[in-house]
């Protein structure tokens, strides 16, 4: 499979302050890859190292193996769909999509024929008149997206898109962008700090954290097998807990956390009796009220502090006894626990595989 | 209560207009009446006061006349697109290139010369380019001349002076559009292929255009109402029309011939103003937005 994109060891350091630190990846084509991390983590900077707008430090940026230093983002084969768009407002749509094709001075019936083939693309074939403030939230975004697409770019970079829009239109644009790049087939490099965007579009997701890659990996690994404690807290919802180990098995530890709990679960690395570490639980794999014959699960006494009912992702609030730090767990809405109000003691148990335990740095 | 508040609200309202409209029918309306009228009355053959539209005849029979007005506006029109050639990449410096902590110094900058006087900026260039003056004595100093050169007294330091002059009510209007132009308009347009010229034409004047008109409309006015730049810096065939109005009250002392000369020309620049604006496609109350 070619490789589209290849980032080799870029290093990006604004006066003393390293935003992005030897950062290396490849990306196959009509890949979808999308760079996870929170504000300020470099992401925005490795992107517009990629379109061309800053020059690293130290290390190479190739594409299709051509290496890109030294040459303008206005000559390189990727285009840049911007945060909040930047779609120009003086001209109208059809301009708008015709402009790069102008810039390559190519013949007007193909402009013509392209922009009104892409704005078919996108579902909307009769908008080529309008101004571009006539357009609604999701209607800009697919302009913009056409804009570039016209281009046909090797690589075409998304930054943030869908930050400015409605949940309920973001929800659909997800599914709406991951299709269209499955039919366009060109790569995709999608920067976020939303985790659901990078999990539910994404062939492949890097997190990154204060410049540097922390996992490259499919959005499933991610959520199931962080192998940092940044990924594992950033990727989805956790509990955590840090406390020490108690004892060591052949394939599991138990660990006694600061608040005396006591659990068993299965190491990422090796470990010794005494050392520090954080145990990090999702909601859902907490089971409410297990089956007494279920054998191997870590099983707990809890107060329920609230309900948080919100559909199929409610949860209850919990506080082990004993203990003062509150807990989430996924509550099923399949009536089963109707029963369950605020102030119930309840038992909590969870499988000793679906913890995940790393040693304190 | 709702009456009251309405009789309380036009008191206030009376309170604050008062002055202003006092200022401007007493200073501005009343006088131009006066002079409306003046510019109406003329010298019979007997000697006597007549209302006639002789003082307006003049300015078209008399080619002198109309064409020192055609002259000024030319050059006005000149002044106008050199002031904006230059205050362009002035203002997108100031807005885009330097660093915000530099903006208001480089702003300051611009603003200070214009804490003196006309008078005394002319004077200033005066000494800097008259046949004995800095510039002379540097030239010759250095050998690049053998004997000095009269810079001063033509059109090319006349305009050059007046593009001096108007220069800050083009950056001020530019520095207002540009600093609303998003900087990720330009880096679009330069990621889709786009150079510095068509990132000018297409994105950045477009965008900057009610500035352009509201600065070119100020530039043009003041350029065509001055008299001591075009009459210190410009030579004796450099002649401005508001010379011309001025030697008719002053020299001639034809207060009459005067004020018609002056209604012209607030009637002829509001005409080439008006034109201006249809040829380019834009409204005024656009651009006063």
């Amino acid at each position: 499979m070619q490789i589209d994109l290849s980032v080799l060891s870029v290093t990006k350091i604004f006066d003393a302050f390293t935003a992005v630190d030897a950062v290396s990846f490849e990306v196959n084509q009509g890949e979808f890859f999308s760079i996870l991390g929170p504000s300020g983590c470099g992401k925005t900077t490795l992107l517009r190292m990629i379109a061309g707008f800053t020059e690293p430090t130290s290390g190479a940026i190739h594409i299709r193996g051509e290496d890109m230093s030294g040459i303008a983002p206005n000559k390189r084969p990727v285009n840049l769909i911007f945060q909040h768009l930047a779609l120009f407002p003086m001209m109208s749509v059809e301009q708008n999509i015709a402009f790069g094709l102008q810039r390559r001075r190519e013949n007007k019936t193909d402009i013509r024929k392209k922009v009104r083939a892409i704005l078919e693309r996108v579902g909307l074939p009769d908008y080529g008149d309008r101004k571009v403030d006539q357009l609604s939230g999701g209607q800009r975004q697919r302009i913009a997206i056409a804009r570039c697409l016209v281009l046909n770019p090797t690589v075409l970079l998304l930054d943030e898109p869908l930050g400015a829009l409605d949940l309920k239109l973001r929800e659909q644009m997800k599914v709406e962008l991951k299709k269209l790049q499955a039919q366009v087939g060109t790569t995709f490099i999608y920067i976020t700090h939303d985790q659901s965007e990078a999990l539910v579009m994404s062939d492949h997701v890097a997190v990154m954290n204060e410049g540097k890659f922390e996992q490259l990996d499919t959005p499933q690994n991610l959520y199931n097998r962080p192998r940092t404690p940044f990924v594992a807290r950033f990727v989805g919802e956790n509990n955590a807990w840090s406390g020490s180990v108690h004892r060591c098995g052949e394939s599991n530890v138990e660990v006694r956390t600061e608040e005396g709990l006591v659990f068993r679960t299965k190491a990422e690395e090796r470990l010794q009796p005494g050392q520090r570490v954080d145990l990090f639980l999702r909601p859902e794999a907490m089971l409410i009220q297990p089956d007494p014959g279920l054998p191997g699960l870590n099983r707990f006494d809890v107060v329920v502090d609230s309900i948080l009912f919100d559909g199929a992702n409610s949860q209850l609030l919990v506080t082990p006894l004993k203990s003062r730090r509150e807990l989430v767990v996924a509550l099923p809405q399949n009536r089963q626990y109707d029963y369950i109000k605020a102030g119930d003691k309840i038992e909590i148990g969870w499988d000793t595989n679906s913890g995940i335990c790393f040693l304190q740095r | 209560m709702k009456a009251s508040r309405k009789h309380h609200f036009q008191w206030t309202l009376a309170f604050f207009l008062t002055p202003v409209v006092l200022w401007l029918f007493l200073l501005i309306v009343l006088p131009h009446i006066d002079l409306l009228f003046m510019s109406f009355r003329t010298k019979d053959d007997s000697g006597s006061m007549v209302w006639s539209f002789s003082n307006y005849m003049l300015f078209f029979k008399e080619p002198i006349y109309w064409l020192t007005f055609v002259r000024t506006v030319l050059y006005s029109i000149l002044v106008t697109f050199l002031t904006f050639t230059i205050a362009l990449p002035v203002a997108f410096y100031i807005t885009k290139v330097s660093r915000p902590r530099y903006q208001v110094f480089l702003t300051m900058l611009l603003l200070l010369p214009f804490w003196v006087s006309e008078l005394v900026r002319v004077y200033g260039w005066m000494i800097l380019l008259r046949e004995s003056g800095v510039i002379n004595h540097f030239l010759m100093k250095t050998g690049l001349l053998d004997k000095p050169i009269e810079m001063l007294y033509n059109d090319v330091t006349m305009i050059m002076g007046l593009v001096y002059t108007s220069m800050l009510f083009m950056v001020v209007p530019l520095i207002g559009v540009l600093e609303n132009l998003d900087d990720s308009l330009i880096e679009a347009a330069y990621d889709l292929g786009a150079n510095m010229w068509t990132i000018l034409f297409r994105i950045i004047i477009p965008h900057a255009v009610p500035g352009i008109v509201s600065g070119s409309i100020v530039v043009f006015m003041l350029t065509l109402g001055d008299y001591l730049t075009p009459n210190l810096m410009g030579g004796k065939n450099s002649l401005w029309f508001t010379e011309q109005i001025y030697n008719q009250f002053i020299a001639s002392f034809n207060w009459n011939q005067g004020s018609a000369f002056g209604f012209l020309l607030l009637a002829l620049s509001s005409l080439v103003i008006w034109a201006g604006l249809k040829l380019t496609n834009q409204k005024l109350s656009k651009v006063v937005k």
